[in-house]
Parts: C-alpha cells; structure tokens; sequence
C-alpha cells in the first residue's frame, strides 16, 4: 500500500493542446479517491499519467516515497481496471487473471493459490476456464477486477470501469467496488463522469473542469458548499438551479423580487451587484408567508419525490419534494430557503463568493 | 445491423448473377474441363491427332523423376517465400503500427511493390544480381563471393526467392498493418501493467490475436508461391540453371508449351488445380468461420 502524491502534473499534447494544467493532490495511504468531471477535463488523462500509459509533460507523481515519473507501468506496482475491461480475448479467465503474475515469474502454485482466492472472493470461480466472450458484462467486469487484485498492487485505477453496464448492473458493482477497496484497503484512483458514483464511491472527491482542479473534498464537503457554479452544478441530481440575483446589503440578496438571507456571504459586496444565487432543488421549501413566486410549467413524477418545473426570471428552475409533501396551490409556489443553503457565485469567474 | 434487400421474381437475381457467371464459366469451368479432358489424350509426336489413353498421363508422370524434382523444388521455394514474406511483413508491419509520424509514407512506399508485375520485379531483380552487370552482384563478387545465378542452381533459387518474397511484403503487409490496427489498445496497456515487455507482449498478447490474419495469409501466400510466381521464374531463370528453378507450374508450361507434351501438361495442371481447390477448402473450413481464440 501507498499514498499517491502528484505535483503540479502537467499534460501538453504534441499538439500543443494542454488535457492538464498543472494539478496538485495528495491520495492517502488506503484512500479512494474519484476523479469526476464532463468528458474531455482531463481526468483520463491525468489517470493514465499515474498508470505509465502517457507521458507526464512537467510536474512529478509519486507512488509511495518513489517519483515514478520515468519508470515503466510495468514497475509501478499499479493495477488498472479499464473501460472496456480490456481482458485478452484468446486466454481463459485463469490465464487472463495468472498473466500478471507469470509475468513476474511467481511460482506456480502461488498463482493458482491467489486466482483462485481471487475467483472466490468475486464469486467467477464456476467460469474460470471460460473465455472472455462467453461471459456476460457484469461477469466480465468481475474478471476485470479480479486481474486487478491478484496482483496485491499498491494502487488500484479505475478507468470509467461501470459505464458499460446496464443501470442495474451499475449499481451493484458499485456497492461490490467499494466492499473490495474497504476490505483489502488498497489506494485507490477512480476516474467517472458519473456523479452519483462519485459521491458514494469517493472518500477524497476531485472535481475537474477543463485540465484543471475545480475543488477537492469530501463528498459531503463538496455537495455543501461548492468552490464555484461549476462544481454547484455538476454535483447533485437534479443539479442546482442557478438564478440571477441582486446584492441588496450584507447578508441579504433579492432573487425574483424577495429578498433572501444569506449566511455565507463574501463580505464587502456593493449593493446592486448582480450575482449568481445557487438554491438546491430539495433545499427550496413551500412559504407560508411570502417568498420567490415560482409559476409551475410542468410536475415530473419520481415516485418518491416529485419535481416542479418552472422559469425565474428567464433561468430554469426545479423544486423538489417528497410526494404529496406540497399541499398548496401546485400550479404556483411561494418558496422559502435557510440561509445557510443559499450559495452565491461570480457571475463572470463561476467563483464562490463566500467567506 | 445487417441491412436486406428484398428482390421479388426470379428473374432479375438469375439476371444479376449472369455476368459473373459467364466469367466463371468461360475463364473457369471450361479451360479446367478442357484441361481434364486433354488430360486423359495423348498427342501424337506432330500434334496431328490424338488418342485417349485414359489415366497413363498420371502413371508416366509419377514415374519420372524430374516431376518429384519439381515437387520438391516448389516444396523448398514456397517455403521459403512464404516464412520469408510472412515474417518480413511482419515485422514491417509492427514498426509502421508503432510509427506515427511520416506513417502514410511508409505505408504508400511499402505498398508499391504490390504495383509492380510480376515479371517486371523478375527483371529488376534480375538486373541487380545479374553477374557481370548487376549492382549487387558486383557487390557481392567484390566481397569475395563466386556469384552466379546462371550457373549456380542455389544462387538462382535464391535470386527467385528473393523476388517473389519481395513482391509478397506489401500485400502481407497490408493484411498484418490492419490486423494490428484491429488489436485494442487498451489490450497492449493492459498487458504493459501487467507487466509485460514489448517483446514478451508481442509474442503473447498481439501474435496470438493476429492469427486469424496470419492463417488467412498462409494459404494466399502458398497459393500465391505455386501459381502466381510464373511470370518472375520465367524472367528471372527460366526454370534454370539446369531445371534448378523449376516448380510445378513451372513445369507445366515447359512440358506443354515447350515439350509439346499436351496431355503430361494438362494432368499436371488437373494435379495443380486439386492442391488449390484442396487449398482452398481449408481456407473456407477455418478462416472463412475465424480461427478460434
């Protein structure tokens, strides 16, 4: 086991295009650590400049007290789950799980001993002699994980491992990941575009935007107070309603007419500055007395909750509800907010304007 | 998904099919019925008449030793060609898949040769070893080495090795280029974690998973060495030195059109035509259902 540290890592394409501009992070010894962010933010990247698979442009990573910048992946003492499993399609599911090992010329009967505790740990033991085609994607992602861990590496990487598998299927492997990673307490990178799977999966959740750090923090840290309206919107499901907004004194903005409180509030903002006010939609509560006047367009049913859509001021905005928790008027909502759950942004930077 | 057209009538699809029908039938079926039949007559020494004599074609050429010669000789040739193409485009093949740029060069330069007729290639190879003009040849005598391919029968196997192995690279070439493209690359990444190197990777993970290609380009080559290499035998040795050169088809032509044998000729040409239709069966029994893996 090791801690992963990276320095200021850069990434410049022979195209002079720049995936990673210059990202710094600290992955503790046993921690799991997700990489999330659109496609093209330069998670992928940087996580195979971890694996050895491209080269690192300037800065430096370190597995362990060792900068590994120029060693071979092969030297790394790493494991890598990949997207489409990449498992060798002429082998059976032993000799795909022993190859690591033969490769570095473990005795016979340790490797039968630890494919085998493997395929018993991932519940493959009935298919090991089957090849990879005659699996299903779930049991393929198994092997897939199951190649991973034979090797007992110092670090596990996860390259967008669940996006092949259908919704269910997501699901369960995402409970079995975190099981295996608390279990054998292996160091862990886990690149996703998937937000839920990033806020169950992470103990150390990176946000990344365009090759650059948006915020880093736990999970719950990142959902609370977002760094900037990037992070604000990208985290949470339905994501967060972002409404124009007009500084009115200190701790107190208008939004569609009503003024709210605010509690984390940059201090010294001119009055009339226009700001972006970030409100969650399950944070948005029905007033009994006065609040933002919402005209309700439309209602999507969840079950659970329901969903309210409308326009504020021409931006899209969605409340959200426990089903049947909303007993007034649905066709208009008179919305409150705690103080506490109201974020303001820059409306040029997208950044926190915060204390 | 696999788009289908329905044609209605019987008609039209009898009609589409006729021309490549008419090929068959005209370019195929009847010259190696032809072949079959004469195979089974035997000319007079004038080529006045004929007369069945039913299998004594096949007897009288297993009887000769000069046919097994010729057996023998192909043996040597296309095997040769065929581990010396298969291996050299091989190995082309894996420096052009790891080469990024100047790629299309290399690939348009290493594509020509496949342009070239197969007698014009003979020709070229013939001028650079010929013994008293030839570049190489000149080269090699200056070394020390009695180069001779009209009087040495191995210098000249060589020479008709060399040129036809030559003219084979680029198409092999292609084959194992796209073959290789074909191979994922998060397989070689994968395999590079676990550890292995670029030689072990190579012969474990990615020679493994071109077989279907390297099985496929077996049997053309083999076909290729028996059949098609005619035109650079002919203009490289002629069959010579001393019948050194001499492969089946080879012998098929001097027989026929020079020996004035019609019939020896044509069973020679019926036995040719069984190890291709044998050839080819193999081909559509494992590469036409993809080699296992």
């Amino acid at each position: 086991m090791a801690e992963v540290v990276l320095k200021d890592v850069r990434k410049t394409y022979a195209g002079g295009v720049e995936a990673v501009k210059g990202v710094s992070l600290d992955i503790p010894d046993g921690g799991f650590c997700v990489l999330v962010g659109p496609s093209g933010c330069g998670k992928s990247t940087l996580l195979r400049m971890i694996a050895g698979l491209e080269t690192i442009t300037a800065g430096s990573v370190a597995i362990g007290p060792r900068v590994v910048n120029d060693v071979e992946p092969a030297d790394r003492d790493i494991a890598m789950v990949f997207q489409n499993y990449a498992l060798y399609p002429h082998m059976s599911v032993y000799d795909n799980m022993a190859y690591g090992l033969k490769n570095r010329g473990t005795p016979k009967d340790e490797i039968d001993k630890r494919v085998k505790e493997a395929a018993r740990i991932l519940a493959i033991e009935s298919f090991l002699a089957r090849k990879p085609r005659a699996l299903s994607g779930g049991q393929r992602q198994r092997v897939a994980m199951g190649r991973a861990i034979v090797r007992k590496p110092q670090v596990f990487l996860f390259d967008e491992p669940l996006s092949n598998l259908d919704a269910k299927l997501r699901v369960q492997m995402r409970v079995e990941i975190k099981r295996l990673q608390r279990a054998l307490g292996v160091t862990s990178v886990y690149v996703t575009h998937d937000q839920v799977e990033a806020m169950t999966l992470s103990d150390k959740l990176v946000v990344m935007n365009a090759g650059n750090v948006e915020q880093v923090g736990l999970p719950n840290d990142v959902y609370k107070r977002p760094a900037s309206r990037f992070v604000a919107t990208f985290i949470g499901s339905p994501p967060m309603n972002i409404v124009p907004g007009i500084v009115e004194g200190d701790g107190r903005v208008a939004v569609g007419g009503h003024m709210l409180a605010v509690a984390d509030m940059a201090p010294g903002l001119a009055p009339g500055t226009v700001l972006d006010v970030g409100l969650r939609p399950e944070d948005l509560e029905v007033s009994g007395g006065p609040g933002i006047r919402l005209p309700v367009d439309f209602v999507e049913e969840l079950g659970a909750t329901q969903l309210f859509h409308g326009k504020l001021d021409g931006a899209e905005m969605v409340v959200q509800a426990p089903t049947g928790a909303i007993t007034s008027d649905t066709r208009q909502l008179t919305l409150t907010i705690d103080a506490a759950k109201v974020h303001l942004f820059d409306r040029d930077t997208g950044a926190r304007r915060g204390r | 998904m696999e788009k289908r057209s329905v044609i209605s009538g019987r008609l039209l699809p009898y009609l589409l099919l006729l021309p490549q029908l008419a090929i068959t039938l005209v370019f195929f079926y009847w010259p190696a019925s032809q072949a079959l039949w004469q195979s089974f007559m035997l000319e007079d020494a004038f080529g006045l008449s004929s007369e069945f004599v039913g299998l004594e074609n096949y007897a009288a050429l297993f009887q000769q030793p000069e046919y097994f010669r010729a057996v023998g000789t192909t043996f040597i040739f296309s095997t040769a060609v065929t581990v010396l193409s298969l291996s050299v485009a091989l190995l082309l093949a894996a420096m052009a898949d790891r080469q990024i740029r100047g790629a299309p060069v290399y690939k348009t330069l290493l594509i020509w040769p496949y342009a070239v007729a197969p007698a014009i290639a003979g020709v070229l190879w013939l001028f650079m070893f010929q013994p008293s003009l030839g570049l190489v040849a000149r080269g090699l005598r200056s070394l020390g080495l009695d180069w001779n391919p009209l009087l040495n029968g191995n210098h000249a196997m060589m020479l008709v090795v060399l040129s036809a192995t030559w003219k084979q690279i680029s198409y092999n070439f292609l084959f194992f280029l796209a073959g290789l493209q074909a191979i994922p690359k998060s397989l070689i990444e994968a395999a590079a974690i676990d550890g292995a190197r670029p030689t072990r990777r190579f012969w474990t993970i990615v020679f493994p998973l071109l077989s279907p290609t390297t099985f496929f380009l077996l049997v053309v080559n083999i076909v290729y060495v028996f059949f098609d290499t005619f035109g650079i035998i002919d203009a490289v040795t002629g069959g010579g030195p001393a019948k050194a050169t001499e492969t089946l088809v080879y012998k098929v032509y001097s027989d026929g059109r020079l020996g004035g044998d019609l019939g020896g000729s044509a069973a020679q040409s019926v036995i040719l035509m069984i190890i291709v239709i044998a050839l080819t069966a193999v081909q559509f029994r494992f590469v036409e259902r993809k080699v296992q893996y």
